[in-house]
């Protein structure tokens, strides 16, 4: 069975969302998620200062199997994204809930953040598959 | 090896040596100092060289090839009288229309019979790929819209079990593109496509049968739906062979639709081509074929250019088409007649049909076990995954041990560790069995020996590729001799 960090917040399309100190929120993709893609090979990000709806595909992840888009879990501004991932994508597949991190977004409305899935029913999602 | 590695100083194949005569007519400046590095070898060192390596590859005239999504059929030699006809051959594209009536006259036939299997009012046979092809469709859509002063529909629909290159056709074309889910028993999801559609809408692009090797029950309702909301229909024939001569996609209600010709009309496939991506055509988008296209007027074939059609997308390559991949493909269609071209559906059909019936009694889980496959189907080895780690992709490489090419694997992505299966029409029931008692033995060797399946394939002149290295870390250039 796949980690699934009882402290973070989860989408239904395996990314993970972690409320920071300073407001803004880290996005990546699960354990389960890079489980099921295989090894990375790519990576791409999107732009710092994008605006992105909440279900929008703003990244996509690409191992040898697949080429998956990866959706903003909340509406709200990119504020960072993970540059290391340029030269080591496989980041995602060993670390994928710390240096394997894909973007910093700043969420419009933190309300929108306790509406996504708890552990415990991000596990339930994820076991089906 | 390399042929540069072969290469010996001043060894030469005299039958190929450069001949010394001045190039006059090439002005100076533009020729070459130093003749071309060009590997230095004799004639049999080339002939053995190309030849190891063909006997290197897997190949329809070698092995059972049911790459799903692909229609790797075996290619009648036949085929080939038309485009080796020495009047073809040596034909200058330019040739004046009226001494090339003969070469005309095949497209124009072919045309008709394109149109007349495909229910659709025009063909255009000029683009050169099938993504050409899917280009050229979309492009009409997009004119026709805008020929309208229709400019608001910004939206193209594909479905999310569709081909990736639908997508990047939109895209290219344009459009912003919106996913639409398919439901559990395979089909298209109805009310998600209600909810999608609307005056943003300029169009769906379906693939029927779909990429899960199944038939869309519901593509008149489909069809309903985007019409009345303004877009229109576009058809992607990846997956003609099974419907051939039975169904057509302008009864369905498609407006557009591309073929490849080098997939169902038995024209050479694979090594990068060359391809065809005829396109089709309801009523209404006639004027915006690309050219040029073949007319008959009172006895005599002429080409039809931007004076004929002026609201044309336009030209999609030099000429018309890859002229040789054309040719074959008339004469695929004239071998086969009507009658043929449905016995074409019916085997594929039939093969596929009976290939998932005794993988399923060798105990492998079809994906969609309630519906009969059309010309492939899926296997899911998700179970086997899961209990014994063994992967689609150990399967497909064992395949190769057993001299047989693997299926499709990882697609569609909708299904966890698939393999697209698709035996065409052309194989008879001993190579099917044979493929079946193949599939039997890597399944009890999955059991009883796990790690043996991680390690295949065992036999072939390669082992198993590193694919994330190689994708990571590409490097194509040759270095010279390690």
């Amino acid at each position: 069975m796949s980690n699934v960090p009882a402290e973070l917040k989860y989408a239904k399309s395996h990314e993970w969302l972690r409320a920071e100190s300073d407001g803004t929120c880290t996005v990546g993709i699960s354990d389960h998620a890079q489980e099921l893609l295989g090894d990375l090979v790519f990576v791409e990000l999107p732009k710092v200062g994008r605006q992105v709806k909440a279900g929008e595909a703003c990244a996509v992840v690409e191992s040898v199997k697949a080429a998956s888009d990866v959706y903003a879990p909340v509406n709200g501004e990119i504020v960072a994204v993970n540059d290391a991932l340029a030269d080591s994508p496989e980041l995602v597949n060993s670390e994928p809930y710390a240096d394997g991190w894909l973007f910093r977004i700043k969420a419009d409305d933190a309300s929108a953040i306790d509406a996504l899935l708890s552990a415990a029913d991000y596990a339930a999602v994820a076991s089906a598959d | 090896m390399l042929i540069f590695e072969r290469s010996r100083a001043a060894r030469r194949a005299p039958t190929q040596a450069p001949l010394h005569a001045p190039v006059s007519s090439v002005p100076e400046r533009f020729r070459r100092a130093r003749p071309a590095a060009l590997p230095q070898v004799s004639e049999l060192d080339a002939v053995r060289h190309y030849t190891r390596l063909s006997q290197k590859n897997f190949s329809v005239d070698t092995q059972f090839y049911p790459l799903g999504s692909c229609t790797m059929k075996y290619n009648p030699r036949a085929c080939n009288s038309a485009a080796l006809l020495p009047g073809f051959l040596d034909r200058h594209p330019l040739t004046p229309a009226p001494q090339a009536q003969g070469y005309l006259a095949c497209l124009h036939e072919l045309q008709q019979m394109l149109g007349s299997i495909t229910g659709m009012k025009g063909v255009s046979l000029t683009p050169m790929a099938g993504a050409q092809g899917e280009f050229a469709g979309m492009a009409m859509i997009r004119a026709y819209h805008l020929s309208r002063g229709d400019t608001a529909r910004t939206e193209v629909l594909v479905p999310d079990a569709a081909h990736g290159t639908n997508p990047a056709t939109a895209t290219m074309c344009g459009y912003t593109v919106r996913e639409i889910p398919t439901d559990a028993s395979g089909d298209v999801d109805l009310d998600a496509l209600r909810a999608a559609v609307g005056p943003q809408t300029a169009g769906l692009m379906l693939t029927n049968p779909s990429t899960l090797g199944v038939f869309e029950r519901r593509i008149a309702e489909i069809a309903r739906i985007v019409h009345e909301a303004g877009g229109l229909l576009y058809y992607d024939g990846a997956n003609l062979n099974a419907i051939l001569g039975l169904v057509r996609p302008g009864d369905m209600g498609f407006d557009v639709i591309h073929l490849n010709l080098h997939k169902t009309f038995s024209t050479p496939h694979g090594g990068g081509g060359p391809g065809s991506g005829a396109v089709g055509v309801s009523e209404r988008l006639l004027p915006f074929l690309p050219l040029p296209v073949v007319a008959r007027e009172g006895g005599q074939y002429r080409w039809l250019d931007e004076r004929d059609r002026p609201r044309s997308i336009g030209r999609l390559s030099a000429f018309a088409g890859n002229a040789g991949v054309l040719l074959r493909a008339y004469v695929y269609l004239r071998l086969l007649g009507r009658e043929g071209v449905r016995r074409v559906a019916e085997y594929s059909t039939l093969n596929a049909n009976y290939l998932m019936a005794r993988l399923k009694e060798k105990g492998f889980e079809p994906a969609f076990p309630d519906r009969r496959a059309t010309h492939e189907f899926i296997v899911t080895l998700r179970r086997l995954a899961k209990e014994r780690g063994v992967t689609a992709m150990d399967v497909a490489k064992r395949l190769l041990d057993h001299d047989m090419h693997a299926p499709t694997t990882y697609f569609p992505l909708l299904v966890p560790e698939c393999l697209l299966i698709e035996p065409t029409e052309t194989e008879s029931r001993e190579t099917l069995d044979a493929f079946v008692d193949a599939m039997a033995s890597i399944l009890d060797e999955a059991m009883s020996d796990p790690d043996r399946l991680k390690g295949a394939p065992y036999t072939l002149p390669n082992r198993r590729f590193d694919e994330v290295r190689a994708a990571r870390e590409l490097d194509v250039r040759y270095q010279g001799a390690a």
